[in-house]
Protein backbone atom coordinates (compact mmCIF):
# COMPACT_ATOMS: atom_id res chain seq x y z
CA UNK A 1 0.00 0.00 0.00
CA UNK A 2 1.39 3.52 -1.08
CA UNK A 3 0.32 7.12 -0.33
CA UNK A 4 -1.28 8.79 -3.46
CA UNK A 5 -0.37 12.43 -2.06
CA UNK A 6 3.11 12.60 -0.87
CA UNK A 7 5.59 15.39 0.02
CA UNK A 8 8.48 16.80 -2.19
CA UNK A 9 11.38 17.35 -0.36
CA UNK A 10 15.52 16.81 -1.24
CA UNK A 11 16.75 16.23 2.28
CA UNK A 12 14.54 16.39 4.60
CA UNK A 13 13.15 12.70 4.72
CA UNK A 14 17.20 11.42 4.77
CA UNK A 15 17.38 13.89 7.99
CA UNK A 16 13.90 11.68 9.28
CA UNK A 17 15.70 8.81 8.56
CA UNK A 18 19.02 9.60 9.99
CA UNK A 19 18.40 8.93 13.78
CA UNK A 20 16.93 5.37 12.96
CA UNK A 21 19.33 4.42 10.56
CA UNK A 22 22.40 5.43 12.27
CA UNK A 23 21.58 3.49 15.42
CA UNK A 24 20.89 0.56 13.07
CA UNK A 25 23.69 0.46 11.47
CA UNK A 26 25.96 1.14 14.22
CA UNK A 27 24.56 -1.06 17.19
CA UNK A 28 22.32 -3.80 14.46
CA UNK A 29 23.82 -4.18 11.38
CA UNK A 30 27.95 -3.89 12.01
CA UNK A 31 28.08 -6.03 14.85
CA UNK A 32 25.82 -8.75 13.05
CA UNK A 33 28.27 -8.52 10.24
CA UNK A 34 31.49 -8.77 12.99
CA UNK A 35 29.69 -11.74 14.65
CA UNK A 36 29.60 -13.82 10.60
CA UNK A 37 32.89 -12.32 10.10
CA UNK A 38 34.57 -13.49 13.46
CA UNK A 39 32.39 -16.93 12.87
CA UNK A 40 34.88 -17.64 10.33
CA UNK A 41 38.42 -16.70 12.35
CA UNK A 42 39.94 -18.33 14.81
CA UNK A 43 42.39 -16.54 17.84
CA UNK A 44 44.58 -18.32 19.80
CA UNK A 45 44.39 -18.12 23.26
CA UNK A 46 45.92 -14.99 23.87
CA UNK A 47 44.46 -13.00 20.72
CA UNK A 48 47.94 -12.30 19.04
CA UNK A 49 46.89 -14.00 16.23
CA UNK A 50 44.04 -15.12 14.32
CA UNK A 51 43.55 -16.98 10.86
CA UNK A 52 40.84 -17.78 8.45
CA UNK A 53 39.31 -21.08 8.88
CA UNK A 54 36.37 -21.07 7.05
CA UNK A 55 33.57 -22.92 7.89
CA UNK A 56 35.69 -24.86 10.90
CA UNK A 57 33.98 -23.44 13.63
CA UNK A 58 31.15 -24.54 12.39
CA UNK A 59 32.03 -28.06 11.47
CA UNK A 60 33.43 -28.07 15.31
CA UNK A 61 30.45 -26.33 16.58
CA UNK A 62 28.30 -29.55 15.48
CA UNK A 63 30.25 -31.89 16.34
CA UNK A 64 31.25 -30.99 19.75
CA UNK A 65 28.68 -32.99 22.28
CA UNK A 66 28.05 -30.13 24.33
CA UNK A 67 26.52 -28.30 22.07
CA UNK A 68 24.62 -30.59 20.47
CA UNK A 69 23.26 -31.44 23.96
CA UNK A 70 22.61 -27.49 24.32
CA UNK A 71 20.48 -28.03 20.82
CA UNK A 72 19.00 -30.79 22.50
CA UNK A 73 17.95 -29.29 25.77
CA UNK A 74 16.69 -26.10 24.13
CA UNK A 75 14.61 -28.06 21.84
CA UNK A 76 12.75 -29.46 25.43
CA UNK A 77 12.39 -26.39 27.02
CA UNK A 78 10.74 -24.67 24.01
CA UNK A 79 8.59 -27.24 23.65
CA UNK A 80 7.72 -27.53 27.08
CA UNK A 81 7.49 -23.97 27.87
CA UNK A 82 5.26 -23.68 24.94
CA UNK A 83 3.00 -26.11 25.63
CA UNK A 84 2.49 -25.67 29.18
CA UNK A 85 1.94 -21.48 28.86
CA UNK A 86 -0.09 -22.23 25.87
CA UNK A 87 -2.34 -25.02 27.61
CA UNK A 88 -2.97 -23.59 31.18
CA UNK A 89 -3.80 -19.93 29.18
CA UNK A 90 -6.44 -21.83 26.98
CA UNK A 91 -7.51 -23.29 29.58
CA UNK A 92 -8.03 -19.83 31.55
CA UNK A 93 -9.31 -18.38 28.53
CA UNK A 94 -11.84 -20.51 27.49
CA UNK A 95 -13.28 -20.28 31.40
CA UNK A 96 -12.79 -16.39 31.25
CA UNK A 97 -14.31 -16.46 28.17
CA UNK A 98 -17.92 -18.47 29.81
CA UNK A 99 -18.17 -16.15 32.79
CA UNK A 100 -19.67 -13.18 32.87
CA UNK A 101 -19.42 -11.93 36.23
CA UNK A 102 -16.23 -10.82 37.02
CA UNK A 103 -14.77 -11.26 33.86
CA UNK A 104 -12.72 -7.97 34.16
CA UNK A 105 -11.52 -9.01 37.71
CA UNK A 106 -10.13 -12.00 36.68
CA UNK A 107 -8.53 -10.73 33.07
CA UNK A 108 -6.56 -8.08 35.33
CA UNK A 109 -5.67 -10.62 38.17
CA UNK A 110 -4.16 -12.81 35.24
CA UNK A 111 -2.38 -10.46 33.41
CA UNK A 112 0.01 -9.19 35.76
CA UNK A 113 2.66 -11.69 35.08
CA UNK A 114 3.17 -9.71 31.89
CA UNK A 115 5.03 -7.68 33.80
CA UNK A 116 7.48 -9.68 35.63
CA UNK A 117 10.83 -9.70 33.93
CA UNK A 118 11.92 -12.70 33.43
CA UNK A 119 15.09 -12.91 35.77
CA UNK A 120 12.42 -11.93 38.37
CA UNK A 121 10.03 -14.81 37.70
CA UNK A 122 13.16 -17.30 37.74
CA UNK A 123 14.00 -15.97 41.37
CA UNK A 124 10.79 -15.95 42.88
CA UNK A 125 10.32 -19.70 41.21
CA UNK A 126 13.71 -20.45 42.43
CA UNK A 127 12.72 -19.47 46.35
CA UNK A 128 9.56 -21.65 46.04
CA UNK A 129 11.40 -25.12 45.46
CA UNK A 130 14.39 -24.16 47.35
CA UNK A 131 15.28 -27.38 48.85
CA UNK A 132 15.58 -26.35 52.63
CA UNK A 133 13.24 -23.18 52.92
CA UNK A 134 10.68 -23.18 49.15
CA UNK A 135 7.10 -24.19 50.35
CA UNK A 136 7.17 -26.21 46.91
CA UNK A 137 10.18 -28.29 47.80
CA UNK A 138 8.79 -28.86 51.28
CA UNK A 139 5.48 -30.81 49.83
CA UNK A 140 7.43 -32.42 47.47
CA UNK A 141 9.31 -33.73 50.11
CA UNK A 142 6.21 -34.45 51.96
CA UNK A 143 5.01 -36.61 48.43
CA UNK A 144 8.04 -38.53 49.29
CA UNK A 145 9.92 -36.68 45.92
CA UNK A 146 13.43 -35.33 46.84
CA UNK A 147 13.47 -32.08 44.86
CA UNK A 148 17.67 -30.75 44.57
CA UNK A 149 17.81 -28.78 41.47
CA UNK A 150 21.56 -27.89 42.60
CA UNK A 151 22.36 -31.37 41.69
CA UNK A 152 19.35 -32.54 39.67
CA UNK A 153 19.65 -31.82 36.13
CA UNK A 154 15.88 -32.77 35.35
CA UNK A 155 14.86 -30.99 38.30
CA UNK A 156 17.07 -28.32 37.55
CA UNK A 157 15.11 -27.61 33.75
CA UNK A 158 11.70 -28.37 35.33
CA UNK A 159 12.11 -25.07 37.50
CA UNK A 160 13.13 -22.84 34.50
CA UNK A 161 10.40 -24.47 32.91
CA UNK A 162 8.05 -23.80 35.26
CA UNK A 163 9.03 -20.14 35.96
CA UNK A 164 9.20 -19.07 31.97
CA UNK A 165 5.86 -20.56 31.29
CA UNK A 166 4.32 -18.93 33.93
CA UNK A 167 5.81 -15.43 32.85
CA UNK A 168 3.95 -16.31 29.35
CA UNK A 169 0.74 -17.52 30.50
CA UNK A 170 -0.82 -13.90 30.56
CA UNK A 171 0.32 -13.19 27.20
CA UNK A 172 -1.08 -16.45 25.31
CA UNK A 173 -4.38 -15.62 27.37
CA UNK A 174 -5.02 -12.23 26.34
CA UNK A 175 -4.37 -13.57 22.71
CA UNK A 176 -6.81 -16.55 23.33
CA UNK A 177 -9.30 -14.29 25.07
CA UNK A 178 -9.05 -12.14 21.95
CA UNK A 179 -9.56 -15.16 19.12
CA UNK A 180 -12.32 -16.78 21.57
CA UNK A 181 -14.33 -13.36 21.66
CA UNK A 182 -13.58 -13.08 17.69
CA UNK A 183 -15.80 -16.48 16.80
CA UNK A 184 -18.99 -15.52 15.95
CA UNK A 185 -21.74 -16.83 18.73
CA UNK A 186 -23.96 -17.85 15.39
CA UNK A 187 -21.97 -20.86 15.08
CA UNK A 188 -21.91 -22.12 18.85
CA UNK A 189 -25.56 -21.37 19.08
CA UNK A 190 -26.41 -23.53 16.04
CA UNK A 191 -24.06 -26.17 17.72
CA UNK A 192 -25.74 -26.04 20.75
CA UNK A 193 -29.45 -26.15 19.04
CA UNK A 194 -27.88 -29.36 17.31
CA UNK A 195 -27.80 -31.12 20.84
CA UNK A 196 -23.69 -30.81 21.17
CA UNK A 197 -22.83 -29.59 24.54
CA UNK A 198 -19.64 -27.64 25.98
CA UNK A 199 -17.09 -29.86 25.21
CA UNK A 200 -18.30 -30.95 22.04
CA UNK A 201 -18.47 -27.48 20.93
CA UNK A 202 -14.82 -26.84 22.00
CA UNK A 203 -13.42 -29.44 19.73
CA UNK A 204 -15.36 -29.56 17.00
CA UNK A 205 -15.83 -25.85 16.52
CA UNK A 206 -14.31 -23.70 18.87
CA UNK A 207 -11.04 -25.36 18.82
CA UNK A 208 -10.20 -25.13 15.31
CA UNK A 209 -11.72 -21.98 14.62
CA UNK A 210 -8.67 -20.97 17.17
CA UNK A 211 -6.10 -22.44 15.11
CA UNK A 212 -4.91 -19.10 13.17
CA UNK A 213 -4.20 -17.76 17.00
CA UNK A 214 -2.85 -20.93 18.29
CA UNK A 215 -0.19 -21.24 15.48
CA UNK A 216 0.62 -17.80 16.09
CA UNK A 217 0.56 -18.07 19.39
CA UNK A 218 2.95 -21.03 19.15
CA UNK A 219 5.42 -19.16 16.94
CA UNK A 220 5.72 -16.36 19.57
CA UNK A 221 6.13 -18.92 22.57
CA UNK A 222 9.03 -20.73 20.94
CA UNK A 223 10.54 -17.52 19.93
CA UNK A 224 10.20 -16.05 23.57
CA UNK A 225 11.62 -19.23 24.81
CA UNK A 226 14.49 -19.39 22.58
CA UNK A 227 15.91 -15.94 23.52
CA UNK A 228 13.94 -14.26 26.57
CA UNK A 229 14.35 -16.73 28.60
CA UNK A 230 18.26 -15.84 28.78
CA UNK A 231 17.45 -13.79 32.27
CA UNK A 232 15.48 -16.95 33.85
CA UNK A 233 18.23 -19.29 33.28
CA UNK A 234 20.91 -16.60 34.32
CA UNK A 235 19.43 -15.51 37.25
CA UNK A 236 19.27 -19.06 38.75
CA UNK A 237 20.61 -21.91 37.50
CA UNK A 238 23.44 -20.53 35.50
CA UNK A 239 23.05 -23.51 32.93
CA UNK A 240 23.56 -26.15 35.37
CA UNK A 241 23.88 -28.48 37.05
CA UNK A 242 26.74 -30.09 34.88
CA UNK A 243 24.91 -28.65 31.15
CA UNK A 244 21.14 -29.72 32.33
CA UNK A 245 19.86 -26.01 31.74
CA UNK A 246 22.13 -24.08 29.25
CA UNK A 247 20.55 -23.47 26.45
CA UNK A 248 21.99 -21.98 22.95
CA UNK A 249 21.21 -18.06 23.98
CA UNK A 250 22.97 -18.83 27.41
CA UNK A 251 26.14 -20.72 25.40
CA UNK A 252 26.58 -18.05 22.89
CA UNK A 253 27.02 -15.38 26.36
CA UNK A 254 28.68 -18.07 28.54
CA UNK A 255 31.57 -19.43 25.96
CA UNK A 256 31.91 -15.74 24.49
CA UNK A 257 32.16 -13.81 28.17
CA UNK A 258 32.96 -16.20 30.38
CA UNK A 259 35.30 -18.95 28.10
CA UNK A 260 36.48 -16.15 25.56
CA UNK A 261 36.30 -18.24 22.41
CA UNK A 262 35.12 -15.56 20.28
CA UNK A 263 35.04 -17.71 17.02
CA UNK A 264 32.80 -20.66 18.56
CA UNK A 265 30.57 -18.08 20.02
CA UNK A 266 30.05 -16.15 16.81
CA UNK A 267 29.64 -19.08 15.22
CA UNK A 268 26.87 -19.78 17.29
CA UNK A 269 25.75 -16.42 17.31
CA UNK A 270 25.31 -17.54 13.24
CA UNK A 271 23.12 -20.48 14.25
CA UNK A 272 21.26 -18.53 16.32
CA UNK A 273 20.55 -15.30 13.64
CA UNK A 274 19.51 -18.54 11.36
CA UNK A 275 16.97 -19.73 13.49
CA UNK A 276 15.45 -16.36 13.95
CA UNK A 277 15.39 -15.53 10.42
CA UNK A 278 13.66 -19.00 9.70
CA UNK A 279 11.35 -18.36 12.64
CA UNK A 280 10.40 -14.90 11.26
CA UNK A 281 10.01 -15.80 7.62
CA UNK A 282 7.30 -18.54 8.90
CA UNK A 283 5.13 -15.94 11.03
CA UNK A 284 5.27 -13.41 8.27
CA UNK A 285 4.53 -15.95 5.98
CA UNK A 286 1.93 -16.90 8.06
CA UNK A 287 0.34 -13.88 8.65
CA UNK A 288 -0.05 -12.64 5.05
CA UNK A 289 -2.17 -15.89 4.73
CA UNK A 290 -4.19 -15.14 7.98
CA UNK A 291 -4.77 -11.48 5.82
CA UNK A 292 -6.14 -13.19 3.31
CA UNK A 293 -7.92 -15.85 4.76
CA UNK B 1 -23.88 -18.06 27.35
CA UNK B 2 -25.79 -20.25 24.79
CA UNK B 3 -27.45 -22.49 27.54
CA UNK B 4 -28.16 -21.94 31.07
CA UNK B 5 -26.21 -24.81 33.01
CA UNK B 6 -24.85 -23.47 36.20
CA UNK B 7 -23.04 -26.31 36.87
CA UNK B 8 -20.34 -25.56 33.69
CA UNK B 9 -20.60 -21.53 35.03
CA UNK B 10 -19.51 -22.78 38.78
CA UNK B 11 -16.77 -24.71 37.20
CA UNK B 12 -15.05 -22.26 34.93
CA UNK B 13 -15.25 -19.47 38.18
CA UNK B 14 -13.71 -22.86 39.84
CA UNK B 15 -10.75 -23.17 37.79
CA UNK B 16 -10.43 -19.34 36.82
CA UNK B 17 -9.96 -19.24 40.80
CA UNK B 18 -7.58 -21.44 41.17
CA UNK B 19 -5.73 -20.53 38.37
CA UNK B 20 -5.73 -16.70 40.11
CA UNK B 21 -4.38 -18.64 43.00
CA UNK B 22 -1.39 -20.77 41.29
CA UNK B 23 -0.29 -17.58 39.32
CA UNK B 24 -0.53 -15.67 42.31
CA UNK B 25 1.29 -17.59 44.33
CA UNK B 26 5.39 -17.38 43.89
CA UNK B 27 4.55 -13.60 44.47
CA UNK B 28 2.79 -14.65 47.66
CA UNK B 29 5.20 -16.60 48.79
CA UNK B 30 8.09 -13.56 47.87
CA UNK B 31 5.95 -11.01 49.60
CA UNK B 32 6.31 -13.25 52.69
CA UNK B 33 10.27 -14.07 52.32
CA UNK B 34 10.66 -10.26 52.24
CA UNK B 35 8.49 -9.59 55.76
CA UNK B 36 11.25 -12.26 57.59
CA UNK B 37 14.34 -11.29 59.84
CA UNK B 38 17.31 -13.21 58.18
CA UNK B 39 17.01 -15.85 61.13
CA UNK B 40 13.40 -17.29 59.80
CA UNK B 41 15.79 -18.27 56.74
CA UNK B 42 17.89 -20.76 59.18
CA UNK B 43 15.36 -22.57 60.75
CA UNK B 44 13.69 -24.49 57.64
CA UNK B 45 10.65 -23.83 55.65
CA UNK B 46 9.20 -20.60 54.89
CA UNK B 47 5.48 -20.09 56.76
CA UNK B 48 2.80 -19.17 54.69
CA UNK B 49 2.21 -16.48 56.46
CA UNK B 50 3.99 -12.98 56.10
CA UNK B 51 5.92 -11.82 59.40
CA UNK B 52 6.75 -8.47 61.26
CA UNK B 53 9.85 -7.35 59.41
CA UNK B 54 8.32 -5.90 56.66
CA UNK B 55 9.72 -2.11 57.66
CA UNK B 56 12.95 -3.36 58.27
CA UNK B 57 13.46 -5.00 55.41
CA UNK B 58 12.38 -2.40 52.81
CA UNK B 59 14.26 0.42 54.37
CA UNK B 60 17.43 -1.71 54.64
CA UNK B 61 16.97 -2.34 50.91
CA UNK B 62 15.91 0.98 49.72
CA UNK B 63 18.41 2.98 51.63
CA UNK B 64 21.37 0.42 51.96
CA UNK B 65 21.10 -2.32 49.17
CA UNK B 66 23.34 -5.76 50.59
CA UNK B 67 26.60 -4.87 51.62
CA UNK B 68 27.68 -8.71 50.06
CA UNK B 69 26.49 -7.06 46.54
CA UNK B 70 28.33 -3.96 46.14
CA UNK B 71 25.93 -2.45 48.63
CA UNK B 72 24.19 -0.81 46.03
CA UNK B 73 20.76 1.21 47.58
CA UNK B 74 17.74 -0.11 45.70
CA UNK B 75 16.92 3.15 45.41
CA UNK B 76 19.44 4.33 43.10
CA UNK B 77 19.10 1.19 41.17
CA UNK B 78 15.86 2.02 40.64
CA UNK B 79 15.94 5.68 39.48
CA UNK B 80 18.83 3.99 37.17
CA UNK B 81 16.21 1.71 35.79
CA UNK B 82 13.24 4.48 35.34
CA UNK B 83 16.01 6.49 33.74
CA UNK B 84 17.01 3.90 31.35
CA UNK B 85 13.07 2.44 30.78
CA UNK B 86 11.82 6.22 30.17
CA UNK B 87 15.18 6.88 27.44
CA UNK B 88 14.47 3.68 25.89
CA UNK B 89 10.34 4.11 25.79
CA UNK B 90 11.01 7.53 24.51
CA UNK B 91 13.87 7.36 22.65
CA UNK B 92 12.08 4.48 20.68
CA UNK B 93 8.81 6.24 20.08
CA UNK B 94 10.62 9.52 18.55
CA UNK B 95 13.14 8.07 16.27
CA UNK B 96 9.99 5.20 14.84
CA UNK B 97 7.95 8.21 14.55
CA UNK B 98 10.36 10.40 12.12
CA UNK B 99 11.38 7.51 9.89
CA UNK B 100 7.97 6.12 9.78
CA UNK B 101 6.59 9.61 8.46
CA UNK B 102 9.65 9.46 5.77
CA UNK B 103 8.90 6.48 4.25
CA UNK B 104 5.18 6.76 4.20
CA UNK B 105 5.04 10.28 3.26
CA UNK B 106 7.92 10.91 0.96
CA UNK B 107 9.42 9.48 -2.32
CA UNK B 108 13.22 9.35 -2.29
CA UNK B 109 15.58 7.79 -4.20
CA UNK B 110 17.03 4.85 -1.62
CA UNK B 111 13.38 4.60 0.30
CA UNK B 112 13.52 0.74 0.31
CA UNK B 113 16.32 0.36 1.33
CA UNK B 114 15.94 2.15 4.39
CA UNK B 115 13.08 0.28 4.77
CA UNK B 116 14.60 -3.05 4.88
CA UNK B 117 17.76 -1.89 6.97
CA UNK B 118 15.21 -1.01 9.78
CA UNK B 119 12.84 -4.49 8.83
CA UNK B 120 16.64 -6.60 9.40
CA UNK B 121 16.83 -5.11 12.75
CA UNK B 122 13.75 -7.42 13.66
CA UNK B 123 15.89 -10.68 13.22
CA UNK B 124 18.51 -9.51 15.49
CA UNK B 125 17.42 -9.62 18.79
CA UNK B 126 20.69 -8.47 21.40
CA UNK B 127 20.75 -12.04 22.42
CA UNK B 128 22.74 -13.16 19.13
CA UNK B 129 24.80 -10.75 18.55
CA UNK B 130 26.30 -9.78 22.31
CA UNK B 131 29.90 -10.37 22.28
CA UNK B 132 30.21 -7.62 18.50
CA UNK B 133 27.70 -4.88 20.10
CA UNK B 134 29.41 -5.10 23.29
CA UNK B 135 32.93 -3.95 21.58
CA UNK B 136 31.19 -1.75 19.46
CA UNK B 137 29.21 -0.39 22.62
CA UNK B 138 33.06 -0.13 24.74
CA UNK B 139 35.23 1.32 21.54
CA UNK B 140 32.28 4.18 21.30
CA UNK B 141 33.04 4.79 25.46
CA UNK B 142 29.09 4.16 26.44
CA UNK B 143 30.10 1.70 28.90
CA UNK B 144 28.64 2.29 32.41
CA UNK B 145 26.36 5.30 30.80
CA UNK B 146 22.96 6.00 30.74
CA UNK B 147 23.64 6.69 26.65
CA UNK B 148 25.39 3.10 26.87
CA UNK B 149 22.59 1.58 28.38
CA UNK B 150 19.84 2.86 26.46
CA UNK B 151 20.49 4.08 22.81
CA UNK B 152 21.88 0.44 21.42
CA UNK B 153 18.44 -0.69 22.39
CA UNK B 154 16.14 2.60 20.97
CA UNK B 155 16.23 1.18 17.38
CA UNK B 156 12.95 -1.08 16.61
CA UNK B 157 11.34 -2.06 13.98
CA UNK B 158 8.36 -3.05 15.47
CA UNK B 159 7.95 0.58 16.47
CA UNK B 160 8.64 2.47 13.00
CA UNK B 161 5.97 -1.09 11.52
CA UNK B 162 3.16 -0.14 13.98
CA UNK B 163 3.36 3.80 12.70
CA UNK B 164 3.84 2.92 9.13
CA UNK B 165 0.75 0.95 9.57
CA UNK B 166 -1.01 3.76 11.16
CA UNK B 167 -0.13 6.31 8.92
CA UNK B 168 -1.54 4.31 5.72
CA UNK B 169 -4.48 4.75 7.57
CA UNK B 170 -4.97 8.58 7.75
CA UNK B 171 -6.96 9.74 4.63
CA UNK B 172 -4.98 11.40 2.00
CA UNK B 173 -7.10 14.25 2.23
CA UNK B 174 -5.82 15.57 5.19
CA UNK B 175 -2.73 16.09 3.58
CA UNK B 176 -4.19 17.73 0.32
CA UNK B 177 -6.05 19.93 2.94
CA UNK B 178 -3.19 20.60 4.61
CA UNK B 179 -0.97 21.55 1.46
CA UNK B 180 -3.82 24.05 0.40
CA UNK B 181 -3.56 25.74 3.70
CA UNK B 182 0.01 26.04 2.95
CA UNK B 183 1.21 23.72 5.41
CA UNK B 184 4.38 22.02 5.07
CA UNK B 185 5.50 18.40 5.70
CA UNK B 186 6.79 19.79 9.43
CA UNK B 187 3.74 21.45 10.05
CA UNK B 188 1.34 18.76 9.05
CA UNK B 189 3.81 16.80 11.64
CA UNK B 190 3.58 18.46 14.24
CA UNK B 191 -0.44 19.41 13.77
CA UNK B 192 -2.20 16.65 12.01
CA UNK B 193 -0.34 13.62 12.24
CA UNK B 194 1.01 14.17 15.95
CA UNK B 195 -2.76 14.92 17.45
CA UNK B 196 -3.94 11.68 15.08
CA UNK B 197 -1.52 9.44 16.78
CA UNK B 198 -1.88 10.09 20.69
CA UNK B 199 -3.64 6.79 21.52
CA UNK B 200 -0.86 4.51 19.57
CA UNK B 201 1.70 6.16 20.96
CA UNK B 202 0.81 6.09 24.83
CA UNK B 203 -0.02 2.58 23.79
CA UNK B 204 3.13 1.82 22.92
CA UNK B 205 5.23 3.70 25.36
CA UNK B 206 3.18 0.89 27.90
CA UNK B 207 4.79 -1.56 26.17
CA UNK B 208 7.91 -0.08 25.89
CA UNK B 209 8.28 1.23 29.36
CA UNK B 210 7.84 -2.26 30.22
CA UNK B 211 10.30 -3.98 27.92
CA UNK B 212 12.96 -1.11 28.68
CA UNK B 213 12.30 -1.98 32.50
CA UNK B 214 13.01 -5.95 32.13
CA UNK B 215 15.81 -5.52 30.32
CA UNK B 216 18.69 -7.62 31.63
CA UNK B 217 21.25 -9.19 29.61
CA UNK B 218 22.33 -5.68 28.54
CA UNK B 219 22.67 -3.82 31.53
CA UNK B 220 24.54 -7.10 33.17
CA UNK B 221 26.89 -6.71 30.36
CA UNK B 222 27.77 -3.29 30.11
CA UNK B 223 27.61 -1.59 33.89
CA UNK B 224 30.46 -2.83 36.29
CA UNK B 225 30.35 0.28 37.93
CA UNK B 226 27.61 -0.30 41.17
CA UNK B 227 26.27 3.65 40.64
CA UNK B 228 24.85 2.07 36.88
CA UNK B 229 23.25 -0.71 38.29
CA UNK B 230 19.41 -1.46 37.48
CA UNK B 231 17.25 -2.99 39.47
CA UNK B 232 16.54 -6.23 37.47
CA UNK B 233 20.36 -7.20 37.68
CA UNK B 234 20.77 -5.77 40.68
CA UNK B 235 18.99 -8.56 41.88
CA UNK B 236 21.47 -11.15 40.32
CA UNK B 237 23.95 -9.54 42.11
CA UNK B 238 22.46 -9.97 45.42
CA UNK B 239 21.63 -13.61 44.43
CA UNK B 240 25.30 -15.06 42.98
CA UNK B 241 27.16 -14.03 46.56
CA UNK B 242 30.00 -16.39 46.23
CA UNK B 243 29.84 -18.93 49.18
CA UNK B 244 26.93 -18.01 50.84
CA UNK B 245 23.21 -18.28 50.96
CA UNK B 246 21.17 -15.67 49.10
CA UNK B 247 19.93 -13.05 51.89
CA UNK B 248 16.43 -14.25 51.43
CA UNK B 249 14.60 -11.08 52.70
CA UNK B 250 16.66 -8.73 51.21
CA UNK B 251 16.73 -10.18 47.70
CA UNK B 252 12.77 -11.03 48.20
CA UNK B 253 12.04 -7.20 49.28
CA UNK B 254 14.11 -6.15 45.74
CA UNK B 255 12.56 -8.32 43.71
CA UNK B 256 8.87 -6.95 44.98
CA UNK B 257 10.24 -3.08 44.43
CA UNK B 258 11.37 -4.43 41.01
CA UNK B 259 7.93 -5.55 39.94
CA UNK B 260 5.65 -2.40 41.16
CA UNK B 261 6.25 -0.49 38.52
CA UNK B 262 5.74 -2.29 35.76
CA UNK B 263 2.87 -4.12 37.12
CA UNK B 264 1.39 -0.99 38.16
CA UNK B 265 1.62 -0.03 34.49
CA UNK B 266 -0.13 -2.88 33.33
CA UNK B 267 -2.94 -3.07 35.73
CA UNK B 268 -3.55 0.80 35.72
CA UNK B 269 -3.02 1.56 31.81
CA UNK B 270 -5.15 -2.01 31.41
CA UNK B 271 -6.55 -0.80 28.53
CA UNK B 272 -3.66 1.05 26.81
CA UNK B 273 -1.50 -2.07 27.81
CA UNK B 274 -4.08 -4.50 25.79
CA UNK B 275 -4.07 -2.74 22.51
CA UNK B 276 -0.06 -2.25 22.26
CA UNK B 277 0.30 -5.64 22.86
CA UNK B 278 -2.37 -6.30 20.10
CA UNK B 279 -0.68 -3.93 17.56
CA UNK B 280 2.77 -4.36 18.13
CA UNK B 281 1.94 -8.45 17.19
CA UNK B 282 0.13 -7.17 13.78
Amino acid sequence: MEKRVVFRHAWLPYLLLLPQLAITLVFFIWPASQALYQSVLRQDPFGLRTAFVGLQNFERLFSDPTYLNSFQVTVVFSLAVAALSMGAALLFAVMADRVIRGAMAYKTLLIWPYAVAPAVAGVLWWLLFNPTIGFMAAVLDRLGYDWNHFVDGGDALLLVILASAWKQISYNFLFFLAGLQAIPRSLIEAAAIDGAGPARRFWTIVFPLLSPTTFFLLVVNVVYAFFDTFGVIHATTSGGPGQATTILVYKVFSDGFIGLNLGSSAAQSVVLMSIVIALTVIQFRYIERRVHY
Amino acid sequence: MVENRPLVTYLSHGILLAGILVVAFPLWMAFVASTYPPEAFNTGVLPLWPGDHFWENYSTALSAGLQAAGGVPVGLMMLNSTVMALAIAIGKIAISLLSAYAVVYFRFPGRMLCFWTIFVTLMLPVEVRILPTFEVVADLGMLNSYAGLSIPLIASATATFLFRQFFLTVPDELVEAARIDGAGPLRFFKDVLMPLSRTNIAALFVILFIYGWNQYLWPLLITTEESFYTVVMGIQRMVAVPDSEPQWHVVMATAILAMIPPVFVVIAMQRLFVRGLVETEK
